[in-house]
């Protein structure tokens, strides 16, 4: 099908677009479009206005500072996963970028667009709310920062308001003694997961399960931390059994497991423990070889 | 509702080295416009949401789905389609290659896959077959089980080496 009519305005700065949010009614932002535009063209959405950021100023770059990267919210997928700054001092994102849909998405799918559209499926929300991620919006009243925990509210809404517009991601650099892992299975390579896990676990001095961040997702209308498997870490010596019993926790919680024609809510949430076990065994395995 | 007429804009691309220009709806997508405003029906319209990857066309040198894309978002961009392959009339090698190894049947996906190759072989002019089957997840063919078209692609690296070898120096493009 064909999109239904709107009006297009493609502002130049950030300012005319959180402008534009403002004054114009019923206002949609337009980031890479890979999946905005499909909705356009089967008619799920019917925005009055489109606001295209594709031709916005200074919204696409990869930098490092003072720990963390931070990356422009236009920047394509594509430059993500050519980026060696980002393989080198983020690999969990890294990893997770090659897993998005086809190369021919990710040259123009964005970091911003992703997290804004908040797929309860898509990799990056889970990717940042495992690494702790911090989003920056402008809006009206100006900059404010949101951590990636506070932005995903349920299927495809996040925190941002209507007139903002998401400037930047600030994702922490791999902490030392960090492992990392990224698993998720779909049907074929490129479809939406079916489930999948994001995951970072940290040894201490003695080689214990010092910290773990788990995320969840494909499996509930957001993505979710696995609060019990990372409890379950807590402290302990890192071995099969421990990551087996933790990950047998791992779909704890998930009383709004996602069941569809692709899968039922009972094999997403076996999806989420297998995921699981293999995601803190590899971290584990990757924590070992950075001591 | 009421519904706002859509002003048209105008839209300027240069497609394989030519300039072209048209008015455009906001809502017309790049592969409506490529082929319905410039007649450029080379390249193909599928499941329009993304998915099937046979309108892949190049623009400034990266294969995008032109299904959703907008005309508007191609303004002042190098696109370039099916028909920019062959040059005075001859085959490009990877159109020659498909033909050898019956790459294609009915041909309906047969641009997308081209584009697709076309771009992997410009960062990666010797792809391995687990390249080549990356790059090419987002293009689905029901003709080929796609083994024909990964030898496709294995006989057009050798076939523009050979090329590149006989044109050296200088260097083909």
């Amino acid at each position: 099908m064909k999109p239904a009519s709107f009006e297009y305005y493609d502002p130049t700065t950030v300012d005319q677009a959180v402008a534009l949010l403002r004054e114009q009614a019923d206002a949609k932002l337009l980031a890479g479009g890979q999946s905005l535009v499909p909705l356009l063209n089967m008619r799920l959405a019917r925005p009055a206005v489109i606001v295209d950021l594709n031709r916005v100023e200074g919204l696409d770059y990869i930098r490092r500072t003072n720990g963390h990267l931070a990356i422009g919210a236009m920047t394509r997928q594509r430059a993500i996963e050519r980026s060696e700054l980002v393989a080198n001092a983020q690999p969990l994102l890294h990893a997770a970028t090659r897993m998005i849909a086809h190369p021919q998405i990710r040259n123009r799918g964005t970091i911003g667009g992703s997290l804004a559209h908040a797929d309860p499926a898509a990799e990056y929300p889970a990717v940042a709310l495992a690494l702790d991620a911090e989003l920056v919006a402008v809006g009206p009243n100006g900059e404010r920062a949101i951590k990636a925990e506070d932005l995903f509210v349920t299927y495809l809404t996040t925190a941002l308001e209507p007139a903002d517009v998401l400037t930047e991601v600030r994702v922490p650099v791999l902490p030392e003694r960090t492992g990392w892992s990224f698993q998720e299975v779909s049907r074929r390579h490129g479809d939406f997961a079916l489930a999948g896990v994001a995951a970072t676990l940290t040894l201490g001095s003695r080689g214990e399960c010092a910290g773990a961040r788990i995320a969840l997702f494909g499996v509930a209308p957001t993505p979710v931390r696995a609060r019990a498997a990372e409890e379950a870490l807590a402290g302990e010596a890192p071995s099969d059994a421990l990551f087996e019993r933790a990950a047998q926790r791992a779909s704890d919680g998930l009383d709004e497991t996602l069941s569809d024609v692709h899968a039922t809510a009972e094999f997403r949430r076996h999806l989420a423990q297998v995921l699981t076990r293999r995601a803190l065994t590899e971290a584990a395995a990757r924590a070992q070889a950075a001591r | 509702m009421e519904m706002t007429p859509a002003l048209k804009r105008q839209v300027r691309v240069t497609v394989n080295s030519q300039p072209y220009e048209g008015a455009v709806e906001p809502r017309t997508t790049l592969v409506d416009f490529l082929r319905g405003g410039l007649g450029l029906t080379g390249t193909h319209v599928g499941c329009e949401h993304g998915v099937c990857g046979a309108c892949t066309v190049l623009m400034n040198g990266q294969a995008v789905r032109s299904c959703i894309m907008l005309a508007l978002q191609a303004d002042g961009a190098e696109l370039m389609t099916v028909e920019g392959l062959s040059q005075g009339g001859d085959m490009h090698p990877l159109q020659q290659a498909f033909i050898e190894c019956h790459g294609l049947q009915c041909g309906f996906c047969t641009p997308g896959f081209l584009m697709s190759v076309y771009e992997l072989l410009q960062h990666d002019a010797d792809p391995d077959d687990d390249a080549v089957k990356d790059a090419l997840g987002g293009n689905i063919c029901r003709c080929t089980g796609y083994q024909q078209i990964v030898d496709s692609v294995r006989l057009a690296v050798s076939k523009l080496r050979d090329a590149a070898a006989v044109e050296a120096p200088g260097g083909a493009s």
